[in-house]
């Protein structure tokens, strides 16, 4: 039989905003352990949480990024349970009143635009860290630092709109993307600041109701993301291929040996008797905030990479690729507004730039070639200064040192040879030494001259211009 | 109202005894509670909180917590600078 996956994902990210959710505490990463706590946040009698404003604009405004509809009335929810990481013994949450709803992604795959549905948008504070181990003390305890507890998130809900592993992860880097072009979350997968857990049940083809769901907990980076669902989707095959069922869980992903295994010490079943926060009062939206809020949001990923498409006349793929963060499409842009060929931009964008950042680990905002000297090599390729092969070589050079392109051409004598003179002479030494081939050309096999090309190429040491070489390589043959 | 479920929600130990006891109690609240349900409550706002006040918030500004106190050092165990807790894995 053949199933169909069901996949949805539950996302946690971290809002960027100086303090806590509740409190005035720093969100600082990288801090001594509990030294951003206070009374509030660590749940002390008493004490009385009031809601970062800087948070619920920038929830806002992601929610309104994503399409989602306001709710003009919130409130915050308790959801209670107990966990050593949770030192008030319930959450501040959102339940039956989030944030947003109704929002949707829309995702690329394989060339084909579909739309992921969002249930919804709530706020609500994160949790402490536990460390378990004997380096800080006692093997048979566990250790914690309430850094993180309070620091503001947004869980993002997706609706069981996706079919496989592939999808997931689109909607994944989609979801990212937006959330990083809006500016309201760094989304950075190993400091903690996007989390993400993933549903997944199969069914047979056809079939309407959903099948029997796994909760895959806690996956911590894109490939893992992926990598888990895949080994998931493969699990619940095999169980379903044997006639047995597949057991509702939560399960974990290792990433050592590439397995989901079942997180048992939490199956009781969960009760976590939400009820209002009395420590909170409601936040009433009014349409006129919605609306400033909703003024604060730039072009976003799709809307960029559909200009980019039609503005610059580029393939759907470079427009994806440049614009798969906003510093780059504005590096792109940049580079467009100096030398208006877009495509020659974004070949040496997609290839040679990106590579070398890649190489060395650092985004485009740590590139240290401005878009002026990027353009300024192009234009001395475009004028017929230096080959494109030789301005492989100085862009590395000029990525190493920083140096202008026209700087290192002058220094080395990287200029191609335009005198006329001289590259006839390189031809006709090129002729005479390689007879054989000669004849093999006139006798019809064309390749050779691409041979020949070569020699000449290797003679000037790359400076001599490919076409001009050729054009004179079969001139001179067919005169011989 | 099945108290051995709420009691292990609150983590408590019940003798049998406390069962009967507070099962009877908690019987006697929810009956209380559930006069609600006799009124035509269908024209009235939910309440959202009884101060009836909306939008309270504080800006986005660090401070140092107002105590002199290390919370650290008045927990019952901690080691380097973490509160330590029953191992949970």
């Amino acid at each position: 039989m053949k199933y169909e996956t069901v996949i949805g994902l539950e996302v946690h990210v971290q809002i960027n905003t100086k303090t806590k959710i509740f409190c005035s505490c720093s969100t600082e990463f990288g801090m001594p352990p509990n030294a951003n706590t206070c009374p509030i946040c660590l749940g002390m009698p008493g004490v009385l949480p009031v809601l970062n404003k800087q948070f619920l604009e920038s929830a806002m405004k992601a929610c309104l990024a994503t399409h989602c509809t306001i709710a003009p009335m919130n409130r915050f929810a308790r959801k209670n349970y107990f966990y050593p990481d949770l030192p008030k013994g319930y959450q501040i949450s959102q339940f039956e009143e989030p944030l947003g709803i109704n929002g949707y992604i829309n995702i690329n795959i394989d060339g084909t635009k579909k739309r992921i549905g969002l249930t919804r948008i709530h706020m609500e504070e994160d949790a402490g860290k536990l460390i378990h181990g004997e380096n800080l003390g006692s093997p048979g305890k566990s250790y914690v630092d309430f850094n993180r507890t309070g620091v503001p998130l947004c869980e993002v809900v997706s609706e069981p709109d996706l079919r496989s592993a592939q999808e997931a992860r689109a909607y994944l880097g989609e979801l990212k993307s937006i959330l990083q072009y809006a500016e309201v979350s760094d989304c950075n997968m190993e400091e903690g600041s996007l989390r993400c857990d993933a549903n997944i049940s199969l069914r047979p083809e056809g079939q309407k109701e959903f099948g029997t769901r796994t909760e895959l907990k806690n996956l911590n980076s894109f490939k893992f993301v992926q990598k888990a669902i895949e080994y998931e989707v493969d699990r619940q095959t095999r169980i379903l291929e044997q006639g047995d069922k597949v057991i509702q869980e939560t399960r974990l992903y290792d990433s050592d040996k590439g397995e989901t295994f079942s997180m048992r010490s939490k199956e009781e079943a969960h009760d976590y008797r939400y009820f209002p926060d009395p420590d909170l009062v409601p936040v009433v939206l009014e349409e006129a905030w919605v609306e400033e809020i909703k003024k604060t949001i730039p072009e976003l990923p799709e809307q960029k990479r559909e200009r980019f498409a039609k503005e610059y006349g580029l393939p759907e793929y470079d427009a994806g690729v440049l614009t798969s963060s906003r510093e780059l499409a504005d590096y792109f842009e940049k580079c467009t507004s100096l030398f208006a060929k877009p495509k020659i931009i974004s070949n040496w964008i997609m290839g040679d730039l990106l590579r070398e950042l890649n190489k060395s680990n650092q985004e485009i905002g740590e590139c240290p070639l401005s878009p002026e000297a990027l353009v300024n090599l192009l234009k001395l390729i475009d004028e017929g200064v230096i080959s494109g092969n030789i301005a492989k070589s100085v862009f590395e050079e000029m990525y190493q040192t920083g140096k202008e392109a026209s700087v290192i051409v002058e220094e080395k004598g990287l200029k191609q040879i335009t005198d006329d003179k001289a590259i006839d002479e390189m031809v006709e030494g090129v002729l005479q030494a390689n007879p054989s081939q000669v004849e093999e050309y006139k006798g019809g096999k064309e390749k050779v001259l691409g041979f020949l090309v070569g020699q000449v190429m290797k003679t000037s040491k790359g400076k001599a211009n490919p076409g001009a070489v050729n054009k004179l390589l079969k001139e001179k043959i067919s005169k011989m | 109202m099945d108290i051995e479920h709420v009691a292990k929600l609150a983590r408590l130990k019940l003798t049998d005894a406390e069962k009967e006891k507070f099962s009877k109690q908690m019987g006697t609240i929810i009956e209380y509670i559930e006069k609600l349900n006799e009124l035509d409550t269908k024209n009235v706002e939910p309440t959202a909180h009884v101060l009836g006040l909306n939008n309270v918030f504080r800006e986005d500004a660090a401070t140092q917590p107002l105590t002199d106190q290390d919370p650290i050092k008045d927990s019952p165990a901690h080691s380097k600078g973490h509160y330590e807790v029953p191992k949970i894995i």
